[in-house]
């Protein structure tokens, strides 16, 4: 066995072991927020795209799976695959409007869609406007076992992050992931090679948006409920963040961010208040201006100077 | 009392007069974001932040020092200008040399930031400004009343953006910055002080949007959370504008601004979405926005 392996091995025992010595609740809230912020980069970190409106896809996710869990009474699996199939269209209608315009363009425009998607929910019915879709059932897992029992349910978090996490990982090293790449150092070099590079774009915003609203709907189930923060900017910024603290375009760094913030959120919510807007700020701040590579990327680097140093001799 | 399309003349035209003052703030707010773009290429999230800060110092002056609306209308955006200086000093000019996007992440940092502290000082509740005696009062044009104040915000906006037009586009100051943001390299190379400039320009942003939020508190309530939602907006805005030019941003604001006031009349339940559904539409039509050029 591989070092690599092992290592995920690893990883995978302690997320197994987790629930034994943490709260089973927050596990599920990093687990959640760590898919969301991978399939977010996906698009940042792998194809050079900056979605500001990556809330639009986790929001609509939860509030389709929480109505139709809710309302229409369906099974778990089929309300969260509903949830998700709702995100993944609303990612290919957005994203084939933003991906006319690049750069700085593309992350506005994502950002006035996602706005639009927001006022729709504030507006709209089914969503209970600020008071928020609540009392979601969670069901049962095929008809047998209780989701109701938090134990229950972490397993079934874990193993929907761990399908999606593999997802991402195979498609970051497969062919269409290099494309991905290339379409991110070089734009114009990967046209002139032929390829469709609109195409691509589009593929992987909605290969994106779609994981993102599986992240939302399976958050909707641990949580009972859909509210509107789910669909808000601060939360498409929140993401952002998560992603170039950990290191964006690289595999772990967003699960390192995504566990960073919310634990820090956890923490600091009952002690400081409404300043933890402000803590965010700041680290968003630090991150830009001294801290680009993010954790992931700092230690990689760090890692790669020590072992360079000793094969040099 | 006349009527059209169902709609009684006064309110249509009330409604009007509403979607110009709004389409005012978006010109003076796409201004300032175009002007900041075209000299340093970046997007300047804390607009929104900035505009309330502006309002924020004036009702704050009138609460703690007694200064009243006028001399606010001065000293805030003043005030604004210099923070912007500050902000630019310390850590915008790190980022002119890496991708556009750093610029626009450090600046939804720096939101936060000062929305974080507003919000933690005062709440997310709004403080009220009473409109200076002056401009209270309304003008009776016969087949309508036209407050006062309404009046005031666009003929000010109107003037504070054609004196920009004037001065970017007439003068030789103008001449020097529209050199600096077509090739800042050889515009240096002719003696001429580019960080200066970059510097100037992006506290003369952030004045402009102080001075919007001056012109804004006595219309709106004054809250730390005004800039984030409109901010959002102006983003629209300028997509659909694009930023090539400065007569078509102003263009574009008050433009929409008033099909946004229109769509009130007529369907109200879409008025906070139309901007939004203009802008995919354009996206469709035109992507690189109405006066911009495709790079």
């Amino acid at each position: 066995m591989s070092r690599k392996a092992l290592a995920y091995a690893a990883l995978l025992a302690f997320g197994l072991a987790a629930p034994l010595f943490i709260y089973p609740v927050l596990v599920m809230k990093i687990l959640c927020f760590a898919l969301f912020a991978c399939a977010f980069n996906l698009l940042l970190g792998y194809t050079g795209l900056l979605s500001f409106g990556h809330a639009a896809f986790f929001g609509t996710a939860a509030y389709v799976a929480g109505h139709a869990l809710k309302e229409w009474g369906l099974p778990t699996e089929l309300g969260l695959l509903a949830g998700t199939a709702a995100a993944g269209l609303l990612g290919w209608a957005v994203g084939s409007l933003a991906i006319r315009r690049t750069g700085i363009y593309f992350a506005m425009v994502t950002l006035a869609l996602a706005q639009m998607v927001y006022f729709i929910f504030l507006q709209a019915s089914f969503t209970g406007g600020e008071d928020g879709l609540q009392g979601v059932p969670r069901g049962t897992l095929l008809g047998f076992v209780d989701l109701s029992d938090d134990l229950n349910l972490y397993y079934f978090v874990l193993a929907i992050f761990v399908f999606a996490f593999w997802l991402i990982y195979r498609t970051i090293h497969s062919p269409f992931g290099q494309i991905l790449k290339a379409i991110r150092e070089n734009e114009p070099r990967a046209i002139s090679l032929g390829y469709d590079v609109a195409k691509y774009k589009l593929l992987a915003f909605v290969l994106s948006a779609t994981l993102a609203g599986l992240a939302g709907a399976t958050k909707m189930l641990v949580f009972k409920f859909a509210t509107l923060t789910d669909a808000h900017w601060h939360l498409s910024g929140e993401v952002v963040l998560m992603t170039i603290l950990g290191g964006m375009g690289t595999v772990f760094g967003p699960v390192v961010g995504s566990s960073v913030i919310v634990t820090l959120q956890n923490e600091l919510a009952d002690k400081v208040g409404s300043l933890v807007t402000v803590i965010m700020g700041c680290i968003f701040v630090i991150c830009v201006l001294a801290f680009r590579r993010g954790i992931v990327g700092e230690v990689a680097a760090l890692y790669q100077r020590v072992v360079g140093k000793r094969a040099r001799g | 009392m006349t009527e059209i399309f169902g709609v009684p003349i006064q309110a249509l035209m009330g409604q009007l007069m509403l979607g110009l003052v709004s389409g005012s703030f978006y010109a003076m707010l796409s201004l300032g974001l175009a002007v900041i773009f075209g000299m340093l290429n970046i997007i300047n999230f804390a607009h929104g932040a900035l505009y309330m800060m502006g309002a924020f110092l004036a009702w704050m002056g009138l609460e703690y020092f007694a200064l009243g609306y006028w001399q606010a209308l001065l000293l805030a955006p003043l005030a604004v200008g210099l923070f912007g200086i500050v902000i630019e000093r310390s850590m915008l000019q790190w980022l002119y040399k890496l991708d556009h996007l750093y610029g626009l992440l450090l600046t939804f940092g720096l939101a936060l930031v000062i929305e974080g502290l507003f919000t933690n000082g005062y709440g997310v509740s709004g403080q009220p400004y009473s409109i200076p005696e002056e401009l209270s009062g309304a003008f009776n044009l016969g087949f309508m009343f036209l407050p006062k104040y309404r009046a005031w915000v666009i003929v000010a906006s109107l003037a504070v953006c054609f004196c920009t037009w004037f001065v970017i586009e007439k003068t030789r100051l103008g001449a020097y910055l529209r050199a600096a943001t077509e090739n800042p390299k050889l515009t240096q190379a002719f003696g001429i002080n580019v960080p200066l400039m970059v510097m100037l320009t992006y506290g003369f942003g952030a004045a402009l949007a102080g001075f919007a939020g001056v012109l804004a508190a006595p219309a709106i309530q004054v809250s730390p959370l005004m800039g984030s939602n409109l901010i959002i907006v102006v983003f629209a805005v300028v997509v659909i504008g694009g930023m090539g030019s400065i007569l078509g941003s102003i263009l574009t604001g008050l433009g929409l601004g008033v099909i946004e006031g229109l769509t009130k009349v007529f369907y109200p339940e879409a008025s906070a979405t139309v901007v939004f559904v203009i802008m995919a539409i354009v996206l469709m039509i035109r992507p690189a926005g109405l006066f911009g050029k495709e790079r």
